[in-house]
């Protein structure tokens, strides 16, 4: 499934220029909605044209994302002056911008950054999700017909499953773009994966990982002077080689 | 050769069930005796893992309907077990024996809940039962093809369910466990259960099983083993393909039309 | 109209460059999409993409210059790194396909941004338009770029060309292959080394997330029209030529928008007339069939019953109201309006002063299907031990389907019979 997280941080921009337009304002929370609907939407349609068209998976991945990509692209230039969107945003978002824009109570006390708390917010929810129905996720991605079979419906923890992803990805690719979204989706995952091989630590290492990455980027950002996102994928990138390096060592 | 047990545990009526637009079983309809230690015998690609998902309503069925203790799936989905073909899943999967054998649990524990102690010793005893405590700490990539299904097995004995249903449980697996599946599988039909297992080798039927299905695209036979299990009905279910029948299946796939009209 | 002359004209060099810079771009990803597309590995194009943007930043800090060659070099590299990369990583770890492919992608262009910001913060004045190569330029092509599109198109096509029959093989059945004695090692080598020359070159164009659907999108359109390989890539180049000419034609009379999202706008556009309405297998046109069917079958059980009516009363051809009880407990009303005006007008049943009557066809054809689905039911009696009683419904669909050379060879195998399972007669 970890292609459909990549397509899903690509398909959203139509959807945030969209919301713009109708809504005429930058607020985070009417772009998550946007960029929400278009996540599911490209699920959707990728499904759609998998079980329906009978096209390829990897296929209709490729032709979903590019072709939502590509309309939220001339959507912005249509729009270009208007908004302070653009492609470059989208492909590396800027976390160093974050403070900059603050979050006011009514009284215009700073309560703190827009994305830190957005996310926060998120981080909850999802550990809430996670925790609470560990077992039905496991089981279903374990052995979905098994499940199925004692009564578990597969489709619904799928699609919740993804929805939470499609959440993760809007919510955190104003700070680091979309494609380095779908790293860190990733490659915390993959290093945990090879390390350990129980989904309780798996979930805990991975966890670990991205926090080491977080900081451990910063720090390279801040040296060479280059971008906090880049350098945070750069450390996770690392942190896979060193995790494949230990396997391929210990056979 | 069909023959009809009274009382039955399971009974299939009239079952039409295709994949993909085109029909891979026939109106096929028996019934089956409480505690019946049962193969599905049949040539590959006859229908005999179909028939299992029709049951457990894993795919959808074209006509027809099936009761399991004269009930509907739904009602008495706690006393039927399924048990996967063994390479339906990503063995890889980050999770312990003990993990996969509490699973069998889930069913009962409901939203919010993790695993109870009773849970955790109703799994050890499945276990033990399969001959597999001393493993229940180890990663299930770490096991052989016999000790994933042993796994498997005692995954679905924790549901202390009434009937099993087994995807070729002796598919890839040494000699050894195939010997101690069947073992258990005779104790729970004499303990009444009900067993339907999917076979594929020839040879152990006789000393398996004491009711049999004859499945190729259509059911051949049905009923106990000394009575259809005989060369003249495994003649026709290996022998000679129904060349007819698989061009209507194809014309029915082509046409894009339903397998069974509906008024 | 007069733009559209204008356009083609190509009175303005930089028009020229831009509509024949992308036809050959298109020509040369489309090709090469087909095979990606075919081993189903689409996304490969995506990861290269995005793998090249370190291989372009270190051979920039390297030489400090901008030459196109250069870059493209380095470019190359890092984008076969990156494949390379991620195969290791399939085979060397239980890490799957999809992961493996995300994570070679995501981190090579996350290693890319830090070195491109790096580059951008480090005060190079030569730096600025290196992040063409993120976004493509295709309305800025010039006559360098030309040659140097031109003459990777030669090659990418070349190789196709000349390699056809091999590449083929070795993406329907690479094991076939290499017991035949092809080296495919060799070939897979060459195979990705164009697959990446015409990614990093396409990039330039439409930028490193478009640049997947110049691989993936014609291929996909393209297999919904044939069944033949080489129909396949002649008819995705062809849709790639046409993005790439809309595409240049559009951002000529509205400069504002970009050449690159609107080619890509025009291929998706293709493909999804493709998936909806190509014959054969387009989305709609199934439906359309299957309501096709489904007139035929009514029109099919209306004549039956006609037929079975008369029959019963040993009189075929007895005049019928559409007050008949049986009729109308076998179809609604509607069905009953429709199929019978849907019959008259195709001739097999004339008005009465009080009702319907079968004319000579409708006869016929009403007869052929009761003795269809009559030998059918007694098929499935005899040879699949169905029980009488359970046949008829399962008859009630193959009777449509069963074709003159089937009627005949079921009608030799079951001896022909007169009477079937529920022991009316068969019509001869």
């Amino acid at each position: 499934m970890s292609m459909v997280g990549d397509a899903i941080s690509h398909s959203v921009l139509p959807g945030i220029v969209i919301a713009f337009f109708i809504t005429g304002s930058m607020q985070s929370v009417w772009m998550l909605v946007g960029a929400g609907v278009l996540g599911v939407f490209t699920t959707f349609l990728i499904e759609f044209l998998h079980r329906q068209g009978k096209i390829q998976t990897d296929a209709s991945i490729g032709v979903t994302f590019t072709w939502l990509f590509a309309l939220g692209v001339i959507l912005v230039t249509y729009y270009a002056g208007n908004t302070h969107i653009d492609q470059d945003c989208i492909l590396h978002g800027e976390i160093a911008y974050v403070p900059i824009d603050l979050l006011y109570t009514s009284s215009g006390y700073p309560v703190g950054p827009k994305a830190v708390i957005v996310l926060s917010v998120l981080l909850v929810l999802i550990l809430f999700f996670v925790i609470a129905f560990y077992k039905e996720i496991s089981i279903t991605t374990f052995d979905p017909s098994y499940a199925q079979s004692i009564g578990i419906s597969t489709g619904k923890w799928h699609y919740l499953l993804m929805g939470f992803v499609s959440l993760t990805t809007v919510a955190s690719f104003e700070s680091v773009g979309a494609i380095l979204v779908v790293a860190f989706l990733i490659s915390p995952a993959a290093s945990a994966y090879l390390l350990t091989t129980d989904l309780r630590y798996m979930l805990l290492l991975g966890a670990v990982f991205g926090v080491i990455s977080a900081v451990g980027g910063y720090f390279l950002a801040y040296w060479t002077n280059g971008s906090i996102a880049g350098a945070m994928v750069t450390v996770s990138g690392v942190i896979f080689a060193i995790c494949y390096l230990i396997v391929r060592l210990r056979k | 050769m069909i023959i009809q047990s009274e009382n039955p545990a399971l009974e299939v009526h009239d079952l039409t069930v295709s994949y993909d637009k085109k029909p891979v079983l026939w109106g096929v309809d028996f019934t089956i005796p409480k505690g019946a230690l049962c193969g599905v015998i049949g040539p590959n690609g006859a229908g005999k893992s179909t028939l299992i998902k029709a049951i457990m309503q894993l795919i959808d069925i074209d006509s027809g309907y099936i009761k399991l203790f004269d009930r509907e799936l739904d009602a008495v989905r706690k006393k039927v077990s399924y048990v996967p073909q063994r390479e339906s899943v990503d063995w890889d999967f980050p999770a312990s024996v003990m993990d996969v054998v509490l699973m069998g649990r889930y069913a009962n524990l409901g939203l919010f809940k993790s695993p109870r102690k009773a849970d955790k010793e109703a799994a050890l005893k499945a276990l033990e039962l399969v001959g597999m405590e001393s493993f229940r700490k180890r990663q299930i990539s770490q096991l052989s093809g016999g000790q994933q299904q042993r796994i498997f097995l005692a995954r679905s004995l924790t549901q202390n369910a009434d009937m099993y249903l087994l995807d070729e449980p002796f598919a890839g697996v040494d000699a050894a466990t195939e010997k101690a599946i069947v073992e258990i599988l005779k104790n729970l039909a004499d303990e009444g259960k009900t067993i339907i297992v999917v076979h594929h080798n020839l040879q152990s039927v006789e000393n398996y099983f004491d009711w049999v299905l004859l499945l190729n695209l259509r059911l051949i036979a049905s009923g106990p083993t000394k009575k259809v299990f005989t060369p003249a009905l495994l003649e026709e279910t290996y022998g000679g393909k129904l060349t007819l029948l698989a061009e209507v299946s194809e014309l029915v796939k082509k046409g894009e039309f339903k397998a069974r009209e509906k008024h | 109209m007069e733009t559209l002359i204008e356009f083609f004209s190509f009175k303005y060099p930089n028009v020229k460059y831009v509509v024949f810079g992308t036809i050959l771009l298109s020509i040369s990803s489309s090709a090469v999409g087909c095979f990606t597309f075919v081993k189903k590995k689409s996304l490969i194009g995506d990861v290269i993409s995005h793998a090249v943007l370190p291989g372009i930043c270190i051979s920039f800090l390297i030489s400090g210059s901008k030459d196109p060659f250069i870059l493209i070099i380095g470019a190359f590299l890092s984008g076969w790194i990156s494949i390379l990369v991620m195969n290791k990583i399939i085979q060397n770890t239980k890490i799957k396909e999809d992961a493996a492919t995300g994570f070679s992608l995501s981190v090579f262009f996350g290693i890319g941004i830090l070195l491109l910001t790096f580059i951008q913060h480090s005060g190079n004045a030569a730096q600025s338009g290196l992040d063409t190569f993120l976004f493509g330029k295709a309305a800025a092509l010039v006559g360098k770029d030309l040659i140097a599109f031109g003459m990777i198109a030669i090659l990418v096509l070349g190789t196709v060309l000349a390699l056809y029959k091999e590449f083929k093989l070795i993406s329907f059945d690479p094991q076939f292959a290499s017991v035949i004695g092809l080296p495919t090692k060799t070939l897979e080598f060459i195979l990705i080394s164009i697959t990446v020359l015409a990614v990093v070159t396409g990039i330039q164009a439409v930028g490193v997330v478009l640049i997947a659907a110049m691989l993936i999108t014609p291929a996909a359109a393209a297999r919904f029209w044939t069944n033949a390989f080489h129909k396949m890539i002649l008819l995705a180049a062809f849709f790639g030529v046409i993005s790439g000419v809309s595409g240049a034609f559009i951002s000529f009379t509205a400069p504002s928008m970009p050449t690159g999202p609107w080619m890509v706008m025009v291929l998706s556009i293709i493909a999804l007339i493709s998936f909806f309405f190509a014959p054969g297998k387009g989305i709609l046109i199934r439906q359309y069939k299957r309501f096709v069917i489904q007139r035929q079958l009514l029109e099919e059980n209306l004549l039956k019953a006609f037929y079975k009516l008369g029959e019963n009363e040993n009189h075929p051809k007895r005049e019928i109201t559409t007050n008949d009880d049986k009729l109308k407990r076998s179809f609604s009303s509607n069905q009953l309006k429709k199929g019978l005006k849907k019959l008259k007008a195709d001739g097999y049943i004339i008005a009465t002063k009080s009702g319907w009557k079968l004319t000579q066809e409708g006869f016929q054809k009403g007869k052929r299907i009761t003795r269809l689905h009559r030998l059918w039911e007694l098929y499935l009696t005899k040879y699949l031990r169905i029980a009488p009683d359970h046949v008829h419904e399962d008859a009630e669909t193959i009777e449509h389907v069963i074709t003159p050379e089937l009627e005949k060879r079921l009608q030799e195998l079951l001896d022909f019979p007169t009477s079937d399972a529920h022991q009316p007669a068969i019509p001869p």
